[in-house]
């Protein structure tokens, strides 16, 4: 079994489990809000977990602990009234659901690379422009520094969803509020994370014991925060290490199946996402004969859906384009043979349908 | 600390059952989003709803359950999704309920803590608890969710405290937080009698809590669920204990009179502040509570025992018994009251 769906999700990283049991030990349970001594040491170690997933961020702004990335972008979003509202086109659905949902949305298209021009056109009363800066389904990068600037010209905050880009590229600069989550680096599921810069004032969403500065109430777990800090830190001391490997995989993978059309720029992305195309490929059939690979057609939330992929066809494809697109994921464990072995699969399987 | 740690703060938070350990530990392996579409989503996602209806079975629970990263979300998700605005809380509500409760009703709690269920129905979402965190007293929910029926109103009930150890309520909506009955912090639910009482933001869980869900946190909330409840008759004796001994020692037992959960007690030393005494107890390895824990170190007043008119509310600590506590912790405590009262 190949898991190519680094997207969706990654694997827990030992590092990160193994900080983790710490706090899942017989007597690591304490509540980090408690003023007792069992209490003041678990709330010690979500510190040094904040200062560990701090290290992902730009300097001069706070960390903010959630129970995961969409909850960042709710609360970055539903935070405060910002007027109109900026999105990229190619935004996962917690950036763009979230968007609509407070109304005045506005849709910043992206080209056939998949990516948003940064001198694009920005609307009058802007309040926030939200554009991420790894897309999820195919992993172009996005210019968020220039769109950030573009967004404090016009007045406006600028939010960036790093899930996909958080531990593998530089922060983003020049963002207000940036979400992230920890299972798509490699920690663990249930936690993520809103750096918001020092200014940047918010209402919470969820009330009640006023934790997290108040921004966000709800007991912190010690475990997760500290396998979601352990996560960071080996991803940023490894982010070189892991972004060549992840290199060396792209070019063996694009070299088996080069005869498969690229979906998004060559250039400007994330090479452990590779987003592909055959004319006429039945891709659910293509799924259901590549029973051993772990691979999707789009992001995992919208899988069986049916729908084709909002972002696909924003980069202008047709809706038959969009659905003869696979995406593959791979990183940090991924071996080159199972890599190349799984991709031969594909391409076989491709094959006998006579595309 | 020379002394070995006694812990009496289980209302704060209880240790993580060695079951529900051994569930995350599980659920750590099965690693893949469960909205994945490909085998080991799809396993994932088994393992999800399996656990959802355990949860359900433990519970008693026929209707629907959401899962949250705990009750705080719980309670904001049922508060701003409910089909009926938000139109009353009780007075002794935890603050995840109070702070969004802006200006609506208060439904005033008496002396003993308890909430009349005739100044309860009112139509719109009307919210009390099952058990106060700070004093232990049990509302009688099941009236409560009577009267609230019969003005066309819907209840939601805060359950932190008392899921997996009392009967679920017969409530439109109740939130429930894993780490009180053995499970991991993290991960909660809502219990939705029907899909119709909420409006869907879109994303996972049916399209009403959209984010990966926690599945090793999930796993191990059914697995702490179905650990059971039998340790509750010794903790209601060794809290019988502990009232007898804090009164012998001069110490008063808050809403004595009223129906209390076992497994928590609040009590006034009179003359000594209640931060003085945490401060002695905590020095001899004691870990107990003023009040809840996230309002710890707050040096307020506790908006609870104001709302019983409580003489002395600066006076009060709570102490919680969890399911290792044992006769001679309540002893060893007791004997510590005694020093910090006569000191």
């Amino acid at each position: 079994m190949t898991y190519l769906d680094y997207q969706a999700t990654t694997p827990l990283a030992p590092e990160a489990r193994q900080a983790m049991l710490r706090w899942l030990a017989e007597d690591g349970f304490a509540n980090p809000h408690s003023a007792h001594a069992m209490g003041r040491a678990a709330k010690a170690a979500v510190e040094v977990a904040r200062e560990q997933v701090a290290a992902l961020f730009p300097a001069g702004g706070k960390v903010i602990f959630t129970g995961s990335a969409t909850e960042a972008i709710n609360l970055a979003i539903q935070g405060r009234a910002y007027g109109k509202v900026a999105v990229s086109a190619i935004e996962h659905a917690a950036v763009r659901d979230t968007a609509r949902a407070v109304g005045q949305d506005h849709e910043l298209p992206v080209g056939p690379d998949g990516l948003v021009d940064p001198e694009i056109a920005l609307p009058d009363g802007l309040g926030l422009v939200a554009v991420m800066q790894v897309n999820n389904e195919i992993g172009t990068i996005q210019p968020v520094a220039r769109l950030a600037e573009r967004a404090h010209q016009a007045g406006a905050l600028f939010l960036c969803d790093a899930v996909q880009g958080a531990g593998k590229l530089a922060a983003p600069t020049g963002a207000d509020m940036i979400a992230v989550s920890a299972h798509k680096l490699h920690g663990p599921k249930g936690i993520g994370a809103l750096w918001i810069r020092d200014g940047v004032e918010l209402s919470p969403l969820i009330h009640g014991g006023g934790q997290e500065s108040g921004l966000r109430s709800g007991t912190l777990s010690p475990a997760l925060c500290t396998g979601f800090g352990a996560a960071a830190q080996v991803a940023l001391a490894r982010r070189d290490e892991d972004a060549a490997h992840v290199s060396g995989l792209w070019d063996a993978a694009r070299d088996v199946l080069s005869l498969w059309t690229l979906n998004g720029s060559k250039t400007e992305r994330w090479k452990g996402n590779l987003n592909l195309r055959l004319n006429g490929l039945d891709v659910a059939r293509l799924m259901s004969e590549c029973r051993r690979v772990m691979f999707s057609a789009g992001s995992a939330c919208a899988s069986g859906s049916g729908r084709p992929s909002h972002v696909l066809r924003a980069l202008g494809l047709s809706d038959g384009e969009a659905r003869s697109s696979i995406r593959l994921g791979f990183g940090r464990y991924t071996t080159r043979e199972e890599l190349i072995e799984a991709c031969r699969a594909i391409n076989a399987a491709a094959k006998t349908q006579g595309v | 600390m020379s002394e070995t740690p006694l812990y009496l703060d289980h209302a704060a938070t209880t240790p993580l059952l060695p079951a529900a350990r051994e569930a995350m530990l599980h659920g750590f392996a099965i690693w893949a989003n469960p909205s994945s579409p490909h085998a080991p989503g799809r396993k994932a996602r088994s393992a999800l709803e399996e656990a959802r209806m355990r949860i359900g079975t433990a519970l008693g629970w026929k209707g629907e359950i959401v899962f949250t990263s705990g009750a705080s979300e719980a309670l904001a998700l049922a508060i701003s999704r409910c089909v009926q605005p938000l139109a009353a809380v009780s007075t002794v509500e935890h603050e995840a309920v109070l702070r969004h409760a802006g200006e609506v009703a208060r439904l005033p709690a008496d002396a003993h803590g308890l909430v009349d269920p005739a100044v309860c129905a009112l139509s719109g979402l009307v919210a009390v608890q099952q058990v106060n965190n700070e004093t232990g007293v049990i509302q009688p929910v099941d009236a409560i969710a009577k009267a609230v029926r019969s003005a066309s109103g819907l209840l939601l009930v805060d359950a932190a405290q008392s899921a997996g150890k009392l009967d679920t309520p017969d409530a439109d909506l109740i939130a429930l937080s894993a780490h009180k009955f053995g499970g991991p912090i993290g991960v909660g639910a809502l219990l939705v009698r029907d899909w119709a009482l909420l409006r869907p933001t879109g994303g996972q869980e049916r399209g009403y809590r959209g984010g990966t869900e926690n599945l090793p946190g999930v796993l191990a909330m059914a697995a702490a669920l179905e650990a059971g409840r039998d340790w509750l008759d010794q903790a209601a004796r060794l809290r019988e204990r502990l009232d007898q001994g804090i009164v012998a020692a001069g110490g008063q037992i808050v809403a004595a009179d009223a129906p209390r959960l076992s497994t928590i007690g609040a009590y006034r030393m009179p003359g000594k502040s209640a931060n003085a005494q945490l401060i002695r107890f905590d020095g001899q390895g004691i870990a107990v509570s003023a009040g809840s824990a996230c309002s710890s170190g707050s040096l307020r007043t506790s908006h609870v025992l104001e709302a019983m008119g409580l003489d002395g509310a600066n006076e009060v600590i709570r102490v919680s018994i969890g399911r290792e506590t044992t006769c001679a912790d309540i002893d060893r405590f007791v004997a510590a009251w005694r020093g910090v009262a006569g000191a």
